[in-house]
């Protein structure tokens, strides 16, 4: 590209964690005033790679060049000295403190405060001028939303001098505008001659912006290729190491009666503040809607309560057209009438990591005549019950006995649907199925639910993977501030469309 | 005016019972800010008390008591500050054991040294701290209100409740102007923040719990140096748990904790005072009663009059890095 040397070399890097081999024998070229892409699944060694380059672990073995000159990068410290930077997945901010403060730390340039905050307010300034970075150093991090939380990341690192950018995951939290916006910058940056290095899973980004990308799979690095010279489908099978289906095919749904509905729900938090408000929707058997929206806003808490786990501050809930009385609104009972759960966060809902995964497996059936008589469990019955599933399900390894916590993310999520799906529901909800979730258990996971659909079971998806969202459902409700800004078929909508409605804009009841 | 020379009697004890309160409610801010949870403030304050009045006894001098003092507490803050930040150990479990090594051994080594059923000889002449007249204060006692105001509740004590006052002054500045401050507040919010900037936080931390060694120091040889003429068994009475509700009280701020702190002092000195009068409809109210009084007040604050105090978030968990 220029003559300059490589932004960033990395040769033969080893890293390992107890039994865990992160990273084995990594090699990595990143040219300056790039934008260079890696995907991977999740534990293919992304995170830890990069971790290791800004100096957050120590490599065990390897050698790290930046612009060409070895160094040597033991803590964070040194690493923004060499001109790295870098934007955690989870934002490293201190919530109480103002923008100034956060961006300040660490770069005070002083022992006193005043003299480097004149400095930064006005290096801020510039920022905000130069890139349309613009923020109001005085406002607490906490309350920003988190598209701007994120720009005050960015900002620390380009204050600190960085002219190697490292973004973790970055739209994670985003929506597709407030991405697209990213992506303008990051162009822009790597323009001026700034290196860019963006980690995702999302191989539409890495199409839209990078100039090259690297896949790593199980710790390897098993491709560079030119983004120009890759496809989506060439990627994903690299990430995965076999051939993946990106797309889900289904036959058109053929929707039943009306077996779940909500009139008027509202769902209060703690603080009696409504995070559902107002709510009715109608779910019907053989269809899947889904329901999208930014992380927050809503989506969690109207999912936990049509399962019965929060109280309703107001409104009903119908199951089959009868309205549930107030002491049906329990997990235990809603299951007894075949609405079934698979809760967003497995691993504090959906299972209990130090139990084994047989006893996992049964988890909320455990009363079940089939798994033991009176007090007394039938151990045997229950692992040969969890090894079948695990066979039905393909999870990995096939070990009833192993403690759940040992699982991937993957194998932990197709524990939770096999428990659920084997009991044969007339409703599934169904909350972040592929969250932490890899690209082959991802696939196998979609195909499932939409076997579901086939059947006839009605499937709620609550999901802020746009992508998911788009791919499954047969209608999409989509949620912003607790209540519903609208409904569109998939075939009648885009992203751009959603992400005005996810942010709480309907351009098209606004042009009718 | 007799009302008016008990009012500023009771004003002025009130001081000299908050001086100790405050000491260890403000080591007990530069702990927990970096977030450290310090419930070992009793325990620091204790053995300082003692140290301090050994030194004072062996040397004749007041101030190698007050350094006594602050070297020992100081060493119990890093045993603290080992097992809290290096070893990662549960910081309630580890104040503990401060508390009760303090008790015991003050009590043990006391009694092996002087045989005085675990006091210390009584301290005389330059062994204790003095009352200081501050400039004028003579010349103004006259004049009405404002004089023994100036002349008995400010001035005519010793340094360290000086000494109290500027720690204040400091913490609230250091806090909040300069580097180390931003720092500390940042460590106690979200140790990885500060990670991820280049920063240190086992430095920061230890940095904060040696602080708070010093000023439990300076508050436990207030006790035996300066309030009392010598160590005696348990001095502290709780002084340093009391410190904590006043942090908690302050929500962890400098200016308030000193309010806060007078308050409780003030309490404290009402509740002295009270002791056998006859309250009327009520006869002589029993001295455990009032004596119950401070706790009792704190408890009402604590539980109805101050909102929402919500401490550092980091405060209590130890940092490591995620994986």
């Amino acid at each position: 590209m220029t003559g300059r040397p490589p932004a960033i070399a990395l040769a033969g890097i080893d890293k390992r964690f107890g039994e865990v081999h992160a990273n084995k024998a990594v090699d990595l070229v990143v040219a300056a005033g790039s934008i260079h892409g890696i995907v991977g699944e999740n534990g293919a060694g992304k995170s830890t790679l990069m971790s290791i380059l800004y100096g957050f672990y120590e490599a065990d073995a390897g050698e790290i060049r930046v612009a060409g000159r070895p160094v040597n990068i033991r803590a964070p410290r040194e690493a923004i000295a060499a001109g790295i930077g870098m934007v955690h997945q989870h934002f490293m901010l201190v919530e109480p403190l103002t923008v100034l403060d956060n961006v300040m730390l660490g770069a005070e340039g002083g022992a006193l405060l005043a003299g480097g905050a004149r400095r930064l307010r006005a290096e801020l300034d510039r920022l905000g001028r130069d890139y349309g970075l613009v923020i109001d150093p005085d406002a607490i991090v906490g309350d920003l939303p988190v598209g701007l939380q994120q720009r005050v990341e960015i900002l620390k690192a380009l204050v600190r001098g960085a002219d190697i950018l490292i973004l973790d995951e970055p739209t994670a939290v985003l929506t597709p505008e407030e991405a697209d916006a990213l992506f303008r910058l990051l162009k822009i940056l790597a323009s001026e001659g700034k290196t860019v290095i963006l980690i995702t899973h999302k191989l539409r980004e890495i199409m839209a912006v990078t100039d090259m990308v690297s896949v790593m799979r199980r710790g390897e690095m098993v491709a560079t290729v030119p983004t120009s010279g890759t496809s989506p489908s060439q990627l994903a099978e690299l990430m995965v190491g076999r051939r993946v289906l990106l797309r889900v095919d289904k036959a058109p749904a053929s929707p039943g009666a009306v077996r779940l509905a909500a009139e008027g729900m509202t769902v209060r938090d703690g603080q009696g503040t409504p995070r559902v408000d107002n709510v009715s929707l109608s779910l019907r058997g053989g269809e899947i809607v889904g329901i999208a929206g930014i992380a927050g806003n809503g989506q969690s808490e109207l999912l936990e309560a049509l399962a019965g786990m929060r109280p309703l501050a107001a409104g009903r809930i119908l199951v089959d057209g009868t309205p549930l009385a107030a002491d049906e609104l329990d997990p235990h009972k809603l299951r007894g009438r075949g609405l079934l759960h698979v809760p967003e966060d497995r691993l504090r809902m959906g299972l209990v990591p130090p139990f084994e995964a047989c006893e996992s497996a049964i988890l909320g059936f455990q009363q079940e005549d089939r798994y033991g008589s009176g007090v007394i469990m039938d151990r045997a019955g229950v692992v040969a019950d969890t090894a079948k599933k695990m066979e039905d399900y393909d999870v990995r390894p096939r070990a009833p006995l192993l403690k759940t916590a040992k699982f991937s993310g993957g194998n932990q999520q197709k524990l939770v649907l096999a428990r659920e799906i084997e009991r044969q529901p007339r409703v599934l909800l169904v909350g972040q199925p592929t969250r932490g979730v890899d690209i082959g258990a991802i696939e196998f996971i979609h195909r499932r639910l939409v076997a579901l659909r086939d059947e006839g079971v009605a499937v709620l998806l609550v999901s802020v993977e746009l992508e998911e969202i788009m791919a499954l459902s047969d209608r999409i409700v989509v949620m912003c501030g607790g209540r519903i800004t609208g409904e569109r078929r998939p075939q009648d909508t885009d992203e751009r469309d959603l992400g005005l409605l996810m942010a709480g804009v309907d351009e098209r009841a606004e042009a009718a | 005016m007799d009302w008016l020379s008990t009012g500023i009697a009771v004003f002025d004890s009130g001081v000299r019972l908050a001086v100790p309160l405050l000491f260890a409610c403000l080591a007990g801010l530069w702990s927990e800010r970096s977030g450290v949870v310090d419930i070992g403030l009793e325990g620091k304050m204790l053995v300082a008390a003692f140290a301090g009045a050994a030194a004072a006894h062996a040397t004749g001098n007041a101030w190698a008591g007050l350094g006594a003092g602050i070297l020992v507490s100081t060493a119990f803050a890093l045993v603290h500050g080992f097992a809290a930040i290096s070893q990662r150990g549960n910081q309630i479990v580890s104040g503990v054991a401060v508390n009760m090594l303090a008790v015991g051994l003050t009590a043990l080594v006391g009694n092996a040294w002087y045989k005085q059923g675990g006091r210390t000889p009584p301290l005389e002449g330059a062994a204790r701290f003095e009352p200081i007249t501050l400039p004028g204060a003579d010349a103004i006692r006259g004049v009405p209100i404002v004089g023994p105001l100036y002349a008995d509740v400010i001035s005519g004590h010793t340094v360290l409740v000086y000494i109290a006052v500027l720690a204040t002054v400091l913490t609230a500045w250091v806090l909040a102007r300069t580097r180390f401050g931003l720092r500390l507040r940042a460590v106690g919010e979200n140790p990885a923040a500060v990670d991820t900037a280049g920063i240190s936080v086992m430095g920061l931390r230890y940095t904060a719990v040696v602080l708070a060694g010093v000023l439990c120091g300076l508050g436990g040889a207030y006790l035996s140096v300066a309030q009392a003429a010598g160590f005696l068994t348990q001095m502290t009475a709780g002084k340093g748990f009391i410190a904590l509700a006043a942090l908690i009280f302050a929500k962890w701020r400098a200016w308030p904790a000193l309010a806060t702190c007078l308050l409780f002092g003030l309490l404290d000195a009402v509740s002295i005072r009270l002791q056998g009068v006859v309250v009327p409809g009520i006869g002589q109210v029993p001295v455990q009663a009032i004596q119950a009084l401070p706790y009792a007040l704190t408890v009402v604050l604590l539980a109805g009059f101050i909102g929402r105090a919500i401490p550092p978030r980091a405060s209590g968990l130890p940092y490591v890095k995620e994986r």
